[in-house]
This record gives C-alpha cells, structure tokens and sequence, in this order.
C-alpha cells in the first residue's frame, strides 16, 4: 500500500483480507474433514507418543496444514530439549 | 459430432447459476452455436422467466422423460436467436422425476444436431446436483466474492473431481470493483488462490441484470451491458478464443485516479 492510499484513509487491515484468511482456515479443515477439535487430540496424542522416547518441548509443538494448490498436508513442528533419548 | 454438455453449479443457492446460464446460451447463438439451455432445477423452474420464453412453455423436461412429448415438441425456439432452445423444468414435480440415467439419455438425443448442451443445476450437493452433472463433459463453477459462497464452491469442486468430471472451470459473478479497491471485497485473485481452479470469466455486479430479467431480455443481448459484455466474452473463451480477463480497475473518483497517479505499479491498490 502506498503513501497516498494510505494518507487517504485506507485501512491497514481491511475485511477483504480477513475474508480471506477466515476462509483459507475453514477450508482446510473443511477439506481434511479434521475439525480444529479433532487436531487438538491429535497434537496432544503426538505429543504423548513422542515423549516416550524423546524429550521434547510440549509447550512448543506445533501441528498444522499445509496448502498447496488442492493437495493438504498434516505438519508438525515439534522442538526437542537436547536432542536427547530417554533412557 | 456430439455436443459439447456443460453444467452450471455453485453449492450455494442465489450466486447467478441460472443469469449465467441463459447469458451463456445467448452468447453462444450469437456466435452461431446450436444451443439448448436445460432447466434440471426440478419443481424450481426460472430458466424460463430469466430467458423472457416463459409464456410458450407447452411441455417440460419431465413430459420428455416420461414419454408423454417427444423432445422436439418440447424445445422451445426463441425467436429473437434461432440458434437457441429451452428445455424447460417441471414446476410441479420434484428432483426424483428426473434421474442421471433419464438426463445421460436426453443429453445424447439432443446431441445429434446441436453444438451445446447447458444444465442450470439445483442448487446445493444433493440428488439434484448429481443428476444435472450426470451427461456433462465440462462443469462451469459459478460463486460470488463472498466467504460463504467461496466455501460452497470449494465443496462443489471437490465432489465434481470426485466424480470424475474435474477440472471445474469458474465463473466469480457480482463483483464490485469499488468494493474490491476499497478492501471491502474479496479480488478474483484471492478466489482463485483459494479454490485453485482455472478462471472462465469475471462478471462485475451490474444494475442492467436486474432490468434485463425484469424484462425477460438477456444482458448478453444488451451490447452497452458490463455484465452482459463479459458473458460474451465467456462465451468467446468457451469456444477457444484467448479473451483477456477484465480488469474492471478504471478510477472512478478524482482521488483514486490520483492514487493510480502516485502509486508505484501503476494502479491504485
């Protein structure tokens, strides 16, 4: 957005922009079939089932989609504390 | 040779399937095409109103598949366009008078001697939907730049790919430029990068629909008509033309052709 747009009032975030997002979310979801309830379980399950065997960063995990084209991918990101194996 | 036979869908209801598909039946006798325009939306007839043909309506698609006409007493020419047919809806009966098996029939009989078969489709992903995308090889995708239209178009295309007949082709219908440039609207590039189909057309919200079907006189007859206009360019790109997409950005007010002025890419944003 340029100067003038912006000296003429335009609003930093606009509706069109949150439109947007609101729909890129609720159509992954609506895509997967995986409600963001269902994610939750499945991140806190994930995080049960790693922890067995790795110490990790449970407040840092994180499980998302990805979007490419009409293709959704399941992606977690999960820290681990020292890289270490449970013994 | 066989007609080409493309459904007009969008999920949800009111987006313009049935404005675009007389508009697109019109442009394309225009151009000389043999075209029927097929009513599926069973026991909700408007093709009929919206193409101004509804006083010659003798018999219907139901009549056809049930044997009490033959197709060709059915057909109703519009005689303003040779080139154009109607098969109207029952407005009596409802969706499961008309099954996939009953439409795949009819669409081959009509066929043999026209160049296009267009289906305006019920609305919403049930029987109806299902019938009217049993005989097509093409589906157009009809939405508005609004959340909930864009969501039930995406659900739309999933279940046409599912069903085999993807890729859907989209048409973004009713979209205000102003709206667009003031941020207030959602840009056909911002539909297209979440559905992630090809574009077929834009047609911008334009007050000329509403009297050209108060009339019953397509917009696409209309040749100072915006909307009208880009119906036939639709049509133009469904018959193999490379038409470039409209961009509808032309500055109304003295501020925005000020900010077209100083803004870097050349237009305002």
């Amino acid at each position: 957005m340029n100067l003038l747009n912006r000296l003429l009032g335009s609003k930093p975030s606009s509706s069109r922009e949150t439109a947007k997002q609101r729909l890129q979310f609720v159509l992954v979801h609506d895509r997967s079939d995986i409600s963001p309830g269902l994610l939750e379980t499945l991140k806190d399950e994930i995080i049960n089932v790693i922890s067995k065997y790795i110490e990790i960063d449970r407040g840092g995990v994180h499980v998302t989609f990805s979007q490419a084209e009409r293709e959704s991918r399941l992606v977690a990101d999960i820290p681990l504390l020292n890289g270490r194996r449970r013994k | 040779m066989a007609a080409r036979v493309i459904t007009v869908t969008s999920g949800k209801g009111g987006v313009g399937k049935t404005t675009t598909t007389a508009n697109i039946g019109v442009a394309l006798a225009l151009n000389g095409k043999r075209v029927v325009c097929l009513d599926a939306d069973i026991g909700l007839r408007n093709l009929d109103v919206v193409l101004g043909l509804e006083n010659r309506i003798v018999y219907d698609v139901v009549d056809v598949i049930e044997g009490r006409a033959k197709l060709r007493q059915a057909l109703i020419k519009d005689k303003r366009l040779p080139d154009l047919q109607l098969l109207p809806a029952s407005q009596k009966r409802d969706k499961s008078a008309v099954k996939p098996e009953n439409l795949v029939q009819l669409c081959e009989e009509i066929g043999i001697d026209h160049d296009f078969i267009l289906i305006d489709s019920a609305a919403g992903i049930e029987e109806g939907f299902r019938t009217a995308l049993a005989p097509s090889n093409e589906v157009i995708i009809v939405t508005n730049p609004e959340v909930s239209a864009v969501r039930d178009a995406d659900r739309v295309i999933g279940l046409v790919e599912a069903a085999g007949k993807g890729p859907a082709k989209l048409i973004v219908n009713r979209l205000k430029p102003e709206l667009v440039q003031r941020g207030d609207m959602l840009d056909t590039g911002d539909v297209l990068e979440i559905l992630a189909i090809d574009l077929l057309g834009i047609v911008p919200e334009d007050e000329s629909i509403l009297v050209s079907t108060n009339r019953g006189l397509p917009a696409a007859l209309d040749e100072k008509s915006r909307a009208g206009q880009s119906f036939r360019n639709i049509a133009r790109r469904l018959l193999g033309e490379d038409v470039p997409f409209e961009s509808f950005r032309e500055a109304s007010g003295l501020l925005q052709r000020l900010a077209r002025l100083f803004s870097p890419n050349g237009r305002s944003a």
